[in-house]
């Protein structure tokens, strides 16, 4: 089918301003493949239902809106205190100097921009192969976009344990900075592997994160969405899920005027496990999506979804989850939770949890729910002498506690919810 | 069955004689499924601004109204057909079907039941109306004296035209205006105008405006300020002329401090070709008055491999203008090959309420796809929805629904609750709520669950002697206790046996 006009030009606008970086063989056959998907789906437009709370303008726009780096002088960079493969990216390009040597026993990792000029690479079986599977039955246009025109990434294979997590760093220097990273996680069978991101990367960020995990393999990220207020980015998470597999995200956003997280997960093997979280913090101009697409396509799985948002001073948190399970995937545990806490009047919860159920013998549930600071809460503790500032911040921890509950290391659990607590202190006052 | 043998009134602990022995008399496939031979006057097929004016002209109406359908009619023309809906509806050919059709024995008032076009009288015995009642509905003059102390006005629409409506006298008496909707447009123009399409306008959505166009009669109801209307109103639909699209209207009027309980039932005979239905219901409801709305909707579902049945492509929508006003919307669907239909509470006025009870069943190649809306736009506003949708056979079920407090809506309150059961492999069952809320002393939980028949309930219903397509239906009727309660007593009886019916062949 045709595309309308409209978005014939807002996709041919957007395209100009891109030039598509030089790759060998198997790579620029997997661009190509993406290139035709996005040239039949067009570019999101407002009036798509799947974009019906985030206004897709300023992802999609040929400009990039310039957005002021964030000088971080008050706050230790996220993760110091862990042993870990440090990789860094400034503006969406590799910074050799500045990243730790990658050799560790059990973990291969390569560059895209390196890898993708050679004729044979095992990413090649994994490229693109599950965005484009992603792309039904909803359409992903920003991923598809994405796998055309990436201009580096790295490519990650696990096939042992690994001895240390790997931690993506981005880095945004440049006010104008427009940057299209893809990376390519395999998870061998058995294998298990820890990755970290942090930082804003760019005044605009538009990143995929393939990740496939194979039988009894476990994978575990934990990102933290930098401190730059201004920056805006569209992230995709496609996971793919073995039998006996684990598969665990959890993000926490507290700034950045627009954020649109997607995460794609299938369940394909049975017993696998998948959890999918996020705490999100949003003060003023804030605009925080987290779409989730989770199909049960094996039987006795089991999947969580956890969001809770805290808004404020009119920022405005989107959530869109789905279970779709599967005619077959019998045994499904699918559980699905929502929740935002308004700190004022200006603020707004936009909500979707979706079930959409083909099998009988399942268990599946979701809630949502929507309101302020319970005032008989905070009443109970300022009579035991908690002054109200510290009440109230005490009161939004507790409410975070469900998503934060998801990370299973404890060090990265502290990091995170000093973050938390660094920037309630900081907005609170 | 050797329970049901015993003499007492009370045949298992909650289930007393009556209500079994209705759901016996009641089984069996779909029981409404026959055609009455009619002479009918049609009006040509097809729809065309010609056809427009013809229905506007056999209901004698003034110039402001065939302007108003017209108006619609060529806003239609330019819409497309709504297909976000998780439906599979097959192309509709909008010129293939009668836009009007009406018994021909209407034509002159007959004077008594030996008058009456016997075939129409069959009609309503076989649907279950008594005699008495049936003397009014054909139409007989002085029935209405007759009447026994059976305390409910009904009005029938058989196919595009109401064929009678009971206890106009009395209700008269009352204030109450309870009469088809095409003699309100006449006798009331006033009243009609200030409020048709206000609720639901004109050009709201496809099927809406095509009801707007086309719609030949219904029931319009008008409650004066502080009346408690003396007895439930009710109207039954029927299709029975094949090809027929059935398009009623229904305007609901409470004016400050009125009260009203209505009642709406539907059936249709078996066929093999689908058949359409566009109904809009709109309904005000001014200081603190209170409307409850019921609806049976029993339309023909098609067969065993989905041929044929009813496409029931629906709006209802409420609105609380007034500060207090309470509106609440029962439903059981079990009926309909599709089902689109979204009953809406505009809750405007301060302190207003809106409830959404909904029993929704789809069995066999049935679709379903319904839930409701609340829009919470005055101060200290509530609202509450409770779902239940059951799936068997290859059926799918979905609940869609908004709740959306305005920024303004300060102190609103929603509480929804969409439970899902799953009778068989083959089925599904959807929820799609979406949640808007733009201030912070608003109040929103949404709870779903999606679970199958519970075995250990069935096991325990099969030990105690039933087979288990009873005890199936027992388990669901539990699962839908809270709607079925929210249910005027007399529905609520056939609400309960039509959920066994509707389950027939779910099981084994």
């Amino acid at each position: 089918m045709a595309l309308p006009q409209a978005k014939e030009d807002a996709l041919a606008a957007r395209l100009e301003s891109l030039t598509k970086p030089a790759s060998g063989g198997w790579l620029s056959l997997a661009r190509g493949q993406a290139e035709a998907r996005l040239h039949e789906m067009g570019l999101p437009g407002r009036r798509d239902e799947y974009w019906r709370w985030t206004n897709p303008t300023t992802l999609i726009s040929p400009e990039v809106t310039p957005a002021a780096p964030y000088k971080p002088t008050d706050e230790a960079p996220a993760f110091d205190a862990i042993d870990r493969v440090k990789l860094v990216f400034v503006d969406g390009v590799f910074d050799a100097a500045a990243s730790d040597d990658p050799a560790m026993a059990g973990v291969e990792i390569s560059r895209l921009a390196e890898a993708g000029q050679t004729d044979v690479h095992w990413a090649r079986e994994m490229y693109g192969l599950l965005e484009a599977q992603g792309q039904s039955p909803v359409k992903r246009p920003l991923a598809a976009l994405n796998s055309a025109y990436a201009t580096d990434g790295v490519l990650i294979r696990v096939t042992g344990k690994a001895e240390k997590p790997v931690h993506l760093v981005y880095y945004h220097e440049s006010e104008t900075s427009d940057a299209i990273l893809h990376h390519c996680v395999r998870v061998e069978e058995g294998a298990e592997f820890t990755l970290l991101e942090s930082g804003p990367a760019a005044a605009r960020f538009n990143k995929v994160l393939e990740v496939e995990v194979a039988d009894r393999a476990s994978f575990h990220h934990i990102r933290t969405q930098g401190r730059d207020h201004e920056r805006r980015a569209a992230t995709h998470i496609f996971a793919r899920l073995g039998t006996e597999s684990r598969f665990k995200t959890f993000t926490v956003t507290a700034n950045g005027v627009m954020t649109r997280n997607e995460v794609v997960v299938e369940l394909t093997g049975d017993d696998a496990l998948a959890h999918v979280a996020g705490a999100a913090m949003g003060d003023g101009d804030f605009h925080h999506d987290d779409t989730v697409f989770v199909t049960h396509d094996a039987e006795r799985c089991e999947s969580r979804q956890v969001f809770k948002k805290v808004l404020r001073n009119g920022a405005e948190g989107i959530f869109q989850g789905k279970i779709l399970v599967q005619p077959g995937a019998q045994k499904t545990d699918g559980y699905q939770i929502s929740q935002s806490l308004l700190l004022d009047d200006d603020s707004q919860f936009l909500a979707k949890p979706e079930l959409e159920i083909y099998a009988d013998d399942v268990s599946c549930s979701h809630g949502s729910t929507s309101g302020a600071i319970d005032d008989t809460a905070l009443f109970y503790l300022r009579s035991r002498g908690v002054p109200e500032r510290e009440a109230q911040s005490l009161l939004v921890l507790a409410f975070l506690a469900e998503a934060l509950d998801e990370i299973e290391d404890e060090a990265i659990s502290e990091d995170i919810r000093g973050r938390l607590e660094g920037w309630l202190s900081r907005r609170m006052a | 069955m050797a329970a049901l043998d015993t003499p007492e009134t009370e045949v298992r602990e909650g289930v007393d004689r009556e209500t079994v022995e209705a759901v016996q008399a009641m089984a069996g496939k779909y029981k409404y499924g026959w055609e009455t031979e009619i002479e009918m006057d049609f009006a040509p097929k097809g729809l065309n601004e010609d056809i427009v004016r013809l229905i506007s002209a056999k209901n004698e109406e003034p110039e402001w109204m065939t302007e108003w359908r017209l108006q619609a009619f060529r806003r239609w023309q330019q819409m497309e057909e709504p297909d976000w809906a998780l439906l599979d509806i097959p192309m509709i050919d909008y010129q293939d079907q009668f836009y009007y059709a009406k018994p021909k024995s209407m034509e002159v008032k007959p004077k008594s039941l030996d008058e009456v076009d016997p075939k129409l009288l069959a009609t309503y015995e076989k649907l279950g109306i008594p005699l008495k009642e049936q003397m009014i509905l054909a139409g007989v003059e002085g029935a209405e004296e007759a009447q026994g102390d059976r305390r409910v006005a009904v009005d029938a629409v058989f196919d595009s035209v109401s064929v009678g409506t009971t206890f106009k006298e009395e209700l008269k008496k009352a204030g109450v205006i309870f009469m088809p909707i095409s003699e309100a447009i006449r006798e009331y123009p006033d009243l009609v105008k200030k409020y048709l399409g206000s609720v639901v306008p004109q050009s709201d959505n496809f099927f809406a405006t095509l009801n707007s166009a086309v719609f030949s009669d219904g029931s319009f109801v008008y409650i004066p300020e502080g009346v408690r209307c003396p007895m439930e109103l009710s109207t039954y639909f029927r299709i029975n002329a094949e090809n027929t699209g059935q398009f009623e209207r229904t305007l609901i009027i409470a004016e400050k401090g009125a009260y009203v309980s209505y009642l709406e039932g539907c059936t249709a005979p078996k066929r093999d070709t689908a058949q359409l239905h566009a109904a809009v219901v709109e309904i005000v409801v001014l200081e603190d008055a209170e409307v409850k709305y019921s609806t049976v909707q029993n339309w023909y579902p098609g067969d065993e491999e989905g041929k044929g049945g009813i496409y029931n492509f629906v709006t209802k929508r409420a609105d609380c203008r007034g500060d207090r006003a309470k509106v609440m919307w029962t439903q059981v669907e079990t009926g309909s090959a599709i089902t689109w239909k979204y009953p809406s509470c505009i809750l405007r006025g301060n302190e207003s309420q809106g409830e959404f009870y909904s029993i929704a069943i789809a069995n066999n190649m049935q679709q379903a796809d319904t839930g409701t809306k609340m829009i919470h736009l005055g101060k200290n506003t509530r609202s509450r929805i409770v779902s239940k949708g059951i799936s068997s056979g290859k059926a799918q079920n979905t609940y869609r629904g908004l709740v959306s407090m305005h920024p303004k809506a300060a102190n609103g309150r929603n509480y929804t609750q969409c439970d899902s059961l799953l009778i068989g492999d083959k089925c599904g069952a959807h929820t799609v709520p979406y949640i808007e809320v733009k201030n912070n002393t608003s109040r929103v939980e949404h709870e779903a669950t999606t679970s199958k028949v519970d075995d250990d309930q069935l096991f325990y219903c099969r030990s105690r002697g039933m087979d288990e397509e009873e005890a199936v239906a027992l388990v669901v009727n539990g699962f839908c206790k809270e709607v079925l309660q929210a249910l005027p007593m007399e529905f609520a009886m056939e609400a309960q046996s039509l959920v066994a019916i509707s389950l027939e062949g779910s099981v084994g």
